[in-house]
């Protein structure tokens, strides 16, 4: 076995060591200036940690209040800035950024790199992202938050409808840290395509690249066209243009166009690159190849492509036309098709192999047994007629949780798990991370399980209270104590995240026997990366190492 | 979970509860939507069981054991006739799934149809407003209606031999609205500057609750619709009380006064008086509508009052403002609008 020992080099574990080893004062200017893509990396993951925290609070604010109907616990006003924070908050600072820096953390090691291809940009774009952040939170302390909900349908976010400062804080802040994400996305084609280590084809890159390419492609296509609509609406509402303003002759239908033209390839941009962490962690945890790398790799470029032309299924009730809306019915359908080969392939690479369900193949067992269910109410969804009595009905907030938490998140989760010990040269507590999981899974399920039930019972989402009347409170009581099994699940992770930290069993720098070059260095790895610069031959160069007698580029 | 809870769980195991849900449908559109309902569950109920069966079956019978032998397991790279078998699988399922959405859109998409007399259809103009409806009743059987009321809509059932269908145009008066009464139909978004269409017909009376869809601002919540669905006969009948006259009792002279003296008459509307706003729900025949405040509460004398004196304590954020108006005078507009039958 290739894997070699280096206790002296535990010493440099991440961000308490470095304080330890130098005084907080020192470390801060350290963390603060660097323009190295492992610390950007981390800084973007333990942001996106904090924002979730927030955005997790806020949701069981919301559930508090529709645990009763006509419950009085936080009013109208308090709601309907929650969901809009909430929502934001979960798409644009945790699920976005995490995602951003687990690749600028991962992505040169496995390519083999010193850094990505423009550090400074990489560290422009984290401040830029935290700063788009706070100033999005900074309108909870002017007292005025939006309430406009994430996708802030025009003419509600017109003056003449909402004279709160909170919606220009909004506008302000998704643009700016929109230009952070457009950034990262233009640096990480360019290190992909640009950096990798002698002998990686671009057939030979892991697999995580390939999805993190196709999801920057989509951020540098589907956030412009954000940033154009929030230049928009800041003009109408600050200098009295009227884009969106229907009274004087603007149009409510081009806010919906410019944002769900961003909106609905963000739902990709959000799990493209958990696809690529479960390619990466499910082959090693059940010792064997990814099945059919080639084929993935063309379906998701397939995903990338077809993604771009479904935005206006989020349209169906607006009455576009019956031939619009079977246009948009058949290609979200379509998206299906590649979605499949994916889940198939994995599933053929767990099969025949020797599956062990560490922390982090288990969160890839989460991924994959709940995602598949947030893809088949997908395409219930995408069914126009179906979606015209389910659409902005709980159902869908329970599909697309089930999309973004039993896919990002416990795709992420599984990431995180299978990462940390390289990133801080420590190991997680397993016993924590099954406690973690199983907290999770369970509390997920009766969250947004019974959401399904309350959309077809007529729960329209986005409302505060519900009259007693309608016979919902039984699902909605499900829903939140599911959200309160959920919410220790959370903490856990934080826990063990940081008391593992000290108190975690030393990791070698291959604790799961994997393949992929991030474990041909140290854990944590040296500021430089790589001593001498990789050579690689297949899309497994550790198993070449472990394996000369039956190395892998016979087989590509 | 409380007795009321444990209730509500049993009620929903008997099905009883059904009678709110989208799969109870009581028009012929809910019923063709529920049709391709089923038939795409079916396809995916089928794909869920074998896929997570597959999962769960590799997962349990390829796990790692304590006495497997050491090495690596065969490591199969990838199948082209395998690949190609479950591209073209899917493909298929998707191409079904497409031919009956469109069967289905073809038959639940309204288009534009004209008023003729004899043939039982009726029109109606819905404008959403934060946070109610209007309805503007444009013609029934070819007969011009024009009266505005607000809140409920009431439609006549159809039988065996005639349908009563009702042809909806959806507009708004501010920001986004949707119209959604599920067991009636899908919902059809009020977009300002915009006209939609909505069709449809039942033959069950009865009242059926909705409510907005689209999130329209502060009580997006409260802004429900109520559907009653009466026999051709009470239907005419309630048309005749809503054509009438306002009425007039010169027991409420002061209420009337009280009410036109104040800016009640900027937003309101009482047919016959110099009350002519259009910016709020019309009272000609308030007493006929069951509930106040878009569904919220019920139409009794107490909350009516309530509502006069501060209609934010019904309804937070509601765009009509507490007058500070005296008990007396409250109590004289309440009485006067008592008799708005
Ligand atoms: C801790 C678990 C979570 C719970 C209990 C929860 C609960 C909720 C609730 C109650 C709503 C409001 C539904 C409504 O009235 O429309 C909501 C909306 C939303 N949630 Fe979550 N959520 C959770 C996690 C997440 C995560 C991880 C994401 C994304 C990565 C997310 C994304 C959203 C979005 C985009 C909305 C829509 C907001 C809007 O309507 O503007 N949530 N969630
Ligand atoms: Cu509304």
């Amino acid at each position: 076995m290739a894997t070699v020992d280096h206790p002296q080099r535990l010493a440099r574990s991440g961000i308490a060591a470095d304080a330890a080893s130098r005084g907080w004062a020192a470390a801060l200017h350290e963390w603060t200036t660097t323009v190295d893509h492992k610390k950007i990396g981390i800084m973007y993951v333990l942001m996106s940690l904090v924002f979730l925290v927030i955005g997790g609070i806020e949701a069981l604010l919301m559930r508090w209040q529709l645990f009763y109907p006509r419950a009085e616990v936080i009013g109208p006003n308090v709601f309907n800035q929650l969901f809009t924070m909430h929502g934001t908050t979960m798409v644009f600072f945790v699920g976005m950024p995490i995602l951003i820096g687990i690749g600028n953390y991962m992505l040169p090691l496995m390519l083999g790199a010193r850094d990505m291809a423009f550090p400074r940009l990489n560290a422009f774009g984290f401040w830029i992202t935290l700063f788009g952040g706070l100033l999005v939170y900074l309108s909870f302390i002017t007292g005025a938050a939006p309430e406009i909900g994430w996708f802030a349908y025009a003419p509600l976010t017109e003056h003449t409808f909402d004279r709160n400062a909170g919606t220009d804080f909004w506008a302000l802040g998704l643009l700016i840290s929109g230009i952070g994400t457009i950034g990262a996305a233009v640096n990480f084609i360019a290190t992909i395509l640009g950096m990798r280590a002698p002998g990686m084809t671009m057939r030979k890159i892991p697999f995580f690249a390939w999805t993190m390419l196709w999801t920057s492609f989509q951020m540098l296509l589907a956030i412009p066209p954000l940033t154009a609509a929030l230049v928009m609406v800041l003009f109408d509402r600050q200098l009295g243009a009227h884009f969106f303003d229907v009274q004087n002759g603007g149009s409510a239908y081009l806010w919906q166009h410019l944002f769900w033209f961003f909106g609905h390839p963000e739902v990709y941009i959000l799990i493209l690159p958990v696809f690529g962490m479960v390619s990466e962690v499910i082959p090693v945890f059940s010792r064997k190849v990814l099945f059919g790398y080639e084929f993935m790799a063309a379906a998701t470029m397939a995903i990338a492509f077809i993604s771009l032309g479904v935005w206006a299924h989020h349209m169906f009730c607006v009455g576009m036309s019956r031939t619009l809306d079977l246009y948009f019915a058949a290609a979200s359908l379509i998206v299906s098709i590649p979605t499949g080969i994916k889940f198939f392939n994995w599933l053929a690479t767990i099969y025949g192999g020797r599956v062990s369900l560490q922390s982090p193949m288990l969160f890839c067992f989460g991924f994959l047994s709940m995602f598949l269910i947030g893809g088949l109410t997908g395409i219930m969804l995408a069914a126009a007629p179906f979606d015209f009595q389910l659409s902005d009905s709980y159902f869908v907030v329970g599909h697309f949780h089930w999309v973004l938490i039993g896919g990002t998140l416990f795709g992420t989760f599984a990431g995180i798990y299978y990462w940390y010990p390289k990133v801080t040269g420590r190991m997680l507590s397993e016993r924590l991370a099954h406690w973690h999981f199983w907290l999770l899974y369970i509390g997920f399920i009766l969250t947004f399980g019974p959401m399904h039930v309350s959309g077809i019972l007529g729960m329209p989402r986005r409302i505060y209270t519900y009259d007693p009347s309608r016979d919902w409170e039984w699902w909605n009581q499900l829903t939140t104590i599911g959200a309160l099994v959920q919410t220790p699940s959370y903490a856990i992770f934080v826990y063990n995240l940081i008391a593992s930290l000290w108190k975690g069993k030393p990791a070698v720098d291959d604790p799961w026997d994997a393949w992929t070059l991030e474990w041909t260095t140290s854990s944590p790895p040296p500021s430089y990366n790589f001593e001498t610069q990789p050579i690689v031959h297949s899309r497994r160069p550790l198993w070449d190492l472990k394996h000369p007698d039956d190395p892998d580029w016979q087989y590509e | 979970m409380d007795a009321n809870g444990l209730s509500m769980l049993l009620a929903a195991v008997e099905g009883r509860m059904a009678d709110v849900s989208i799969f109870s449908p009581a028009s012929p559109q809910a019923g063709w939507i529920v049709d391709l309902a089923i038939l795409a569950l079916a396809i995916i109920g089928i794909i869920f069981l074998v896929v997570e069966g597959i999962l769960f079956y590799s997962v349990w019978r390829f796990r790692r054991a304590k006495n497997d032998a050491p090495g690596e397991p065969a490591q199969v790279y990838g199948s082209e006739p395998i690949e190609i078998a479950w591209t073209a699988a899917p493909t298929m399922i998707v191409f079904f799934l497409v031919l009956v959405t469109t069967r289905t859109l073809w038959q639940v998409e309204a288009a534009p149809v004209q008023p003729r007399e004899g043939d039982q259809a009726l029109f109606v103009t819905v404008i959403g407003h934060q946070w109610w409806w209007e309805y503007r009743y444009d013609s029934y059987d070819g007969r011009k209606l024009d009266f505005i009321t607000a809140n409920e809509l009431h439609m006549p059932v159809g039988d065996g031999e005639t349908q009563r269908p009702v042809h909806l145009t959806l507009q708004s008066g501010d920001v986004c609205h949707s119209f959604w009464v599920p067991r009636l139909g899908g919902k059809v978004d009020l977009i300002p500057g915009r006209s939609n269409l909505l069709a449809f017909e039942t033959e069950q009376p009865g009242l059926y609750l909705g409510q907005c869809a689209e999130y329209c601002g502060a009580q997006h919540a409260n802004m429900m619709l109520r559907v009653v669905a009466e026999t051709p006969a009470e239907f005419e009948a309630w048309l005749a009380n809503e054509t009438a006259p306002a009425v007039e009792d010169p027991a409420v002279a002061e209420g009337k006064a009280t009410f036109l003296a104040n800016s009640c008459v900027n937003c309101h509307r009482v047919s016959g008086t110099a009350a002519q706003g259009d910016g709020a729900p019309d009272l000609t025949h308030l007493m006929s509508r069951e509930t106040i405040a878009a569904g919220q509460v019920p139409n009794s004398r107490s909350n009516l009052r309530k509502w006069v004196h501060d209609p934010h304590t019904i309804k937070p954020g509601v765009l009509m403002p507490a007058f500070g108006l005296s008990t007396e005078e409250e109590n004289q507009i309440v009485e006067y609008l008592r008799t708005l039958k």
